[in-house]
């Protein structure tokens, strides 16, 4: 009886991790990281900044078109998983036309929904990373270019780190 | 995943062996736990959880200080495992077997105490092209602070050292050789008696770094007629934060200590300062005595086994391993040495090595993802990271077959 029982939990358990596995790398992120969008330079951006992860090796470089606080246009480059590649392709799609305040709230929103404590309102496409709270791991691999984003509006000099 | 299969080759019984490994027995995310990430860290058989619990339970205190019983019990064991570790190496005395942290700290304290004191302006350290950080900072360290030169010798598409360059590389200023024994990244086994010998026919002396070999080969430092051998206890089924310092009598003595303290001095007077015997000289403070007990619990259990067995074990599950990744479209192999160890450094098409971790550990597999401490050799073959699957013995076909699948499962994931 007790062996049947473990069986049972044990196939629930399967699922279980299928189906995260499933939340976590959804058709948008699998097709982002295949077909960045955004990607490349900027030539003559008004802010740039480049991050770095140390834990994985990562880089990513943000280059922003800042006009009067409101983000003109954005674009990036970098090597990365599909997690960090997804995300920041979603990240320059979402952030276009916003404003530096606007870009503030998103990431804070979005840094809530990857560690599970948000919840996936007023997050547009991002909220399509939801399945990141399940892999605690993988939380800075997305939340890489957005710490990068934010030290290019902020025009912090150097390199930025996850760490 | 199918039941384990009775795999007797020789006396090599792997249920058996599975058996003495309690971590190997539980389930991640609702699968059998298949664990390859063994040039990391390595699963502690029971002999080795049951010798530091016991000396926890039964015999903590202090060695060499106090005259009562458990102060004995501890001394004799902490020797009794010094004792072991001299005969797992074959070395020709205790007073040749430092206890240090692990291999890091090895490699530091000949950095410090060896090439420091010797090393001048314009000398040179040569090391391989496959090294682990640990055996390259080090001597990125001393040459900030002496400005010798830090010399690396290249290796082939294979990730093999190329000797004729490394021999080329040998010049009237290399004051030391530092080499891996085996590469943590690509499992090559470098040609160590070449090495050796054409270091000592230029009377360079040769530290060897023995982390990736310990657990997998053969380790005689009296036929490798090395100068000094670093290793780590958690690599070979021990615990963390111990490891092993072998190095030559003659050289140890004339080398100053390493670190100031307790244990290490005959005598202490404000005016000077008599330093204790070898090995102790080496051994400043309160050792870490469980771990050097679990340590030699562990070579015993090594011995037990015998590592020619665990050697031949691991030969048939590279080649089987090798055969199962190959025939996977879109995977290549980073390092194919004609002599190497059960590592299995590979890059998948378009797959980031940090996707295949995440969805290879939610199928209960275990291995690493990155560039493994070892940057340098992932610039050799241009790629940032790789994922890892590394053996030890007590790894089955079965586990290689469910990696293969888990691969296969990557691909479709990520299929355009």
């Amino acid at each position: 009886m007790a062996r049947t029982l473990k069986e049972g939990s044990s196939q629930q358990q399967n699922v279980m991790s299928d189906i995260e596995i499933a939340d976590l790398y959804q058709e948008m992120i699998v097709d982002h990281s295949r077909r960045p969008r955004n990607f490349g330079r900027l030539e003559h951006p008004t802010h740039q900044a480049e991050g770095f992860n140390p834990l994985c090796g990562d880089k990513m470089k943000v280059y922003v078109d800042l006009e009067n606080d409101v983000v003109r246009d954005i674009r990036f480059e970098g090597e990365g998983c599909a997690i960090s590649k997804a995300s920041a392709s979603l990240m320059t799609e979402t952030i276009k036309g916003k404003s530096k305040v606007e870009a503030e709230q998103l990431f804070a929103r979005f840094r809530d929904l990857a560690t599970g404590i948000g919840h996936e309102t007023h997050l547009g496409k991002l909220a399509v990373f939801s399945g990141l709270k399940g892999f605690p791991t993988r939380v800075k691999c997305a939340t890489l270019v957005w710490h990068t984003l934010r030290a290019a509006l902020e025009q912090t000099p150097g390199v930025v780190s996850t760490e | 995943m199918s039941a384990l299969r009775v795999v007797k080759s020789g006396e090599f019984d792997l249920v058996e062996v599975r058996r003495d490994f309690p971590a190997l027995h539980q389930k991640v995310h609702g699968k059998p736990l298949v664990y390859l990430d063994n040039a990391a860290t390595t699963q502690k058989p029971k002999a080795v959880i049951e010798a530091v619990d016991r000396f926890y339970k039964c015999d903590s205190s202090n060695v060499h200080r106090a005259v009562h019983a458990l102060s004995e019990r501890a001394t004799k064991a902490y020797e009794a495992a010094r004792s072991t570790a001299k005969h797992s190496i074959n070395a020709r005395s205790e007073r040749e077997i430092i206890f240090v942290r692990g291999t890091t700290e090895a490699i530091n304290l000949v950095m410090n105490s060896f090439a420091r004191p010797r090393v001048k302006a314009g000398d040179e350290v040569l090391i391989s092209a496959l090294e682990h950080h640990s055996n390259i900072v080090p001597w990125q360290l001393l040459a900030e602070q002496t400005g010798a030169r830090l010399v690396v010798a290249p290796i082939n598409d294979h990730g093999e050292l190329i000797l004729e360059e490394f021999e080329r590389l040998l010049g009237p200023r290399t004051a030391l050789v530092a080499v891996a024994h085996i590469s943590n990244a690509l499992g090559t086994i470098m040609p160590l008696h070449e090495i050796i010998r054409m270091a000592h026919a230029r009377d360079v002396p040769v530290l060897v770094d023995g982390a990736q070999a310990i657990a997998h080969v053969r380790v005689d430092v009296r036929e490798l007629d090395c100068d000094f051998y670093a290793f780590s206890g958690h690599k070979v089924f021990g615990p963390t934060g111990i490891g092993i310092l072998y190095g030559r009598e003659s050289l140890l003595e004339q080398m100053p200590p390493y670190q100031g303290g307790g244990d290490m001095i005959r005598s202490v007077t404000f005016a000077k300062t008599i330093y204790n015997e070898l090995p102790y000289k080496f051994e400043a403070g309160t050792p870490h005595i469980a771990g050097a007990i679990g340590l030699g619990a562990a070579l015993d259990y090594v011995s037990r086994i015998g590592i020619g067995r665990t050697a031949a074990h691991e030969r048939e599950l590279l080649g089987y391993a090798t055969e199962l990744l190959s025939a996977i479209q879109g995977l290549r192999l980073i390092g194919t040495a004609r002599e190497k160890v059960g590592v299995l450094s590979f890059v998948l098409d378009g797959v980031h090595p940090h996707d295949v971790g995440t969805v290879l550990d939610r199928d209960g597999i275990a291995v690493r993802t990155g560039h493994h401490c070892a940057q340098p050799v992932m610039d050799r073959f241009g790629v940032p990271a790789t994922t890892r699957a590394s053996l030890a013995l007590y790894n089955s076909k079965a586990e290689l077959d469910a990696l293969a699948h888990g691969i296969r499962r990557v691909k479709k994931l990520f299929a355009a």
